[in-house]
């Protein structure tokens, strides 16, 4: 059985993609492993030496610390708007529900370039003496993860019984009071984990905060700006199998607070 | 008398935004449920019984009509602060929170010490016989036991008034009839008025203290089981509750309480109830099956209907006969299987008369 199944078309599907997917990345974490400046094979011996440029490097680090920041400031905010549309979409019947959810999920399809460009032009509108920071590229971050907050949110949501929140009203809960006892604790896992998805889409992202950033750098901004010296060019690989690692975790770790005890979950009992 | 729940003249229209329409979910409800009943709103699915009972807890806003519980008026009145509690049709349980959280919601709402609280959840468990089961989840639980979770939930609050969903419409059917009897058990125990909601007629006529009984957004027959039963006032209550026998009818002659009728040539008589009729009218006679009584006929002065066996259903208790009269209706009669009676007694295309006492006759005019 167990060798039918190697051989199966499915699992050759899966494999195909899953090189064309992995084999970058691979190569990627094997080469910066590698002890030698060109990223040619042969590999030429092990070494931790790239990493360990990197830890010193000081604006390395303080990209890093950027980006860190930057991701936990803009996924509060937009977990915390997402959360609330998702609760608004899912729970409630508005005038206009479906332009709402359209509109919502705009920035879903647009490219960040142009979001990047639209909200240049934004604050240069508001305000010609602006000085682009940090803060600039937060707001677009929280821009771009609204959408995907609010619709993880809704659809955990959608998922349980809207009877439940009645439920709470009818044993005496005011309308607060069933947010906070019922509907906010069902939608935990979906919340921490659209903050975990927000935080991964922020520290990576880079066309954005390329149009919006100031003086400093963010990681991605950073690693763009040191491809010019091909010395450094180890070290950017290092530090992209170090993102990309992390990213990865984060992802896992939120695709499975999504499923936390969900009903579909429920054994067949009823 | 002060009415645990009054409806007066409550209308609700929903408006479909989609479809670009009103739809009168109920029309012109009035009900005045007494302290200590078993209330049931019966009626086929989207006949409004829902509707009025989500009105009733406060869920729905009534479009014109005003909703009383204990004399008060409920206008102004969220959910939250009406003495009423709902057990849901889908349970509702909270799936965050312990067996134990969940009946002890309401009394946690309220700020009720944690020693009382979990004392008073503990009972309510018991009295719902799911004792010990607090620690648990309310998602490893089966089917019958979530339903007791939600009735202890609902009862620990010590309602004035529990409104129930068809409670045990997921349930299996012998589990059902267990549940039945344990909720009248439980409702005669604790005195407390619950409106119950099915579209079961059977489960209305074994719980019951009255039935009000909807189709269409309107109530038409409100009585006890027996009434509701043996004397219903329109073709669909009759239809709707048990089986029925309808038969064309003219009427001959209209005496207070009895009227003369011709069906098929042949004169009997009837009970009336509903509004007065005038000789000469065409009417509805309505008889129950079991009420019916088969004759083998031999052609020379039978009494009553004359037709032959067209059909024969063996149901267990009772052998179902189908009578395809002369003046080509159709007619049931059901006969009990006992002592050489029923099943076996007639064969298809055997000729029939069929009888039936004046009492268990109806004149139907709605």
């Amino acid at each position: 059985m167990r060798r039918r199944d190697l051989i199966s078309p499915g699992f050759l599907y899966y494999a195909l993609m899953a090189a064309f997917l992995y084999l970058p990345i691979a190569l990627l974490i094997v080469f910066s492993f590698n002890d030698g400046r060109t990223l040619t094979f042969p590999l030429k011996g092990f070494t931790t030496r790239w990493y360990e440029q990197m830890l010193g490097t000081r604006e390395l680090i303080d990209a890093l610390w950027n980006s860190i920041a930057l991701g936990i400031v803009s996924s509060i905010v937009a977990t915390a708007l997402g959360t609330l549309a998702g609760i608004g979409v899912s729970r409630f019947d508005f005038p206009g529900k479906r332009a709402f959810l359209a509109l919502a999920s705009m920035p879903l399809v647009i490219p960040y370039v142009v979001i990047g460009v639209a909200l240049l032009l934004l604050f240069k509108t508001i305000n010609p003496d602006l000085q682009l920071s940090l803060w600039t590229v937060g707001v677009g971050h929280v821009v771009i993860n609204i959408p995907y907050c609010m619709l993880i949110v809704a659809s955990r949501l959608a998922g349980f019984d809207a009877h439940l929140e009645e439920a709470a009203m009818d044993l005496g809960a005011t309308y607060w009071g069933t947010l906070a006892r019922v509907t906010l604790p069902i939608a935990a896992p979906a919340i921490v984990s659209a903050f975990l998805s927000s935080f991964t889409t922020s520290f990576d992202e880079f066309a954005v905060s390329f149009f919006l950033i100031g003086t400093e750098s963010t990681l991605p901004i950073y690693l763009y700006s040191q491809l010019r010296f091909p010395s450094r060019l180890p070290l950017i690989v290092a530090l992209a199998a170090v993102i990309i690692v992390a990213s990865i975790i984060l992802v896992i770790f939120s695709e499975a607070l999504r499923r936390v005890g969900r009903p579909a979950s429920r054994t067949a009992e009823a | 008398m002060e009415y645990a729940v009054e409806l007066r003249d409550v209308t609700k229209i929903f408006s479909d935004r989609s479809a670009g329409r009103d739809v009168r979910a109920i029309q012109h409800i009035h009900l005045a449920i007494r302290p200590g009943e078993f209330f049931t709103l019966l009626g086929p699915s989207g006949c409004g019984k829902t509707t009025t009972l989500r009105i009733i807890a406060g869920f729905e806003t009534p479009t014109h009509g005003e909703v009383l519980i204990q004399g008060k008026s409920m206008a102004s009145a969220p959910p939250n602060v009406r003495p009423v509690n709902t057990v849901f049709q889908s349970y509702a349980l909270f799936p965050h929170l312990s067996v134990r959280d969940n009946v002890a919601f309401g009394l946690a709402v309220k700020r009720v010490p944690r020693d009382e609280r979990l004392r008073r959840a503990e009972d309510a468990l018991a009295l719902v016989r799911l004792p010990g089961q607090g620690r648990r989840k309310p998602t490893h639980l089966s089917g019958g036991q979530q339903q007791r979770v939600a009735l202890a939930r609902a009862l620990v609050n010590r309602p004035a008034v529990l409104l129930l969903d068809e409670p045990l419409g997921a349930l299996d059917q012998k589990l059902r009839k267990e549940m039945q009897l344990e909720l009248k058990e439980l409702q005669i125990q604790l005195g407390i008025t619950f409106i119950y909601v099915t579209h079961d007629q059977e489960e209305a006529l074994t719980m019951s203290d009255r039935i009000a009984v909807m189709d269409r957004g309107f109530v038409l027959q409100v009585g006890d089981p027996v009434t509701i039963y043996e004397r219903p006032q329109t073709r669909f209550v009759a239809d709707f509750i048990g089986e029925s026998n309808f038969l064309s009818a003219k009427v001959d002659s209209a005496e207070p309480g009895r009227v003369g009728v011709s069906i098929g040539g042949r004169r009997f008589f009837a009970q009336i109830d509903g509004a007065p009729v005038s000789p000469e009218q065409n009417v509805t006679v309505t008889v129950r099956p079991e009420r019916l009584t088969l004759h083998r006929a031999n052609g020379t002065g039978e009494a009553g209907l004359v037709g032959a066996i067209h059909e024969i259903v063996y149901i267990g208790t009772d052998t179902r006969y189908v009578v395809k009269l002369t003046t080509g209706e159709r007619v049931v009669a059901r006969i009990q299987n006992v002592a050489g009676r029923g099943l076996g007694e007639y064969r298809v295309n055997d000729a029939v008369s069929i009888t039936w006492s004046d009492r268990d006759a109806r004149v139907l005019t709605g």
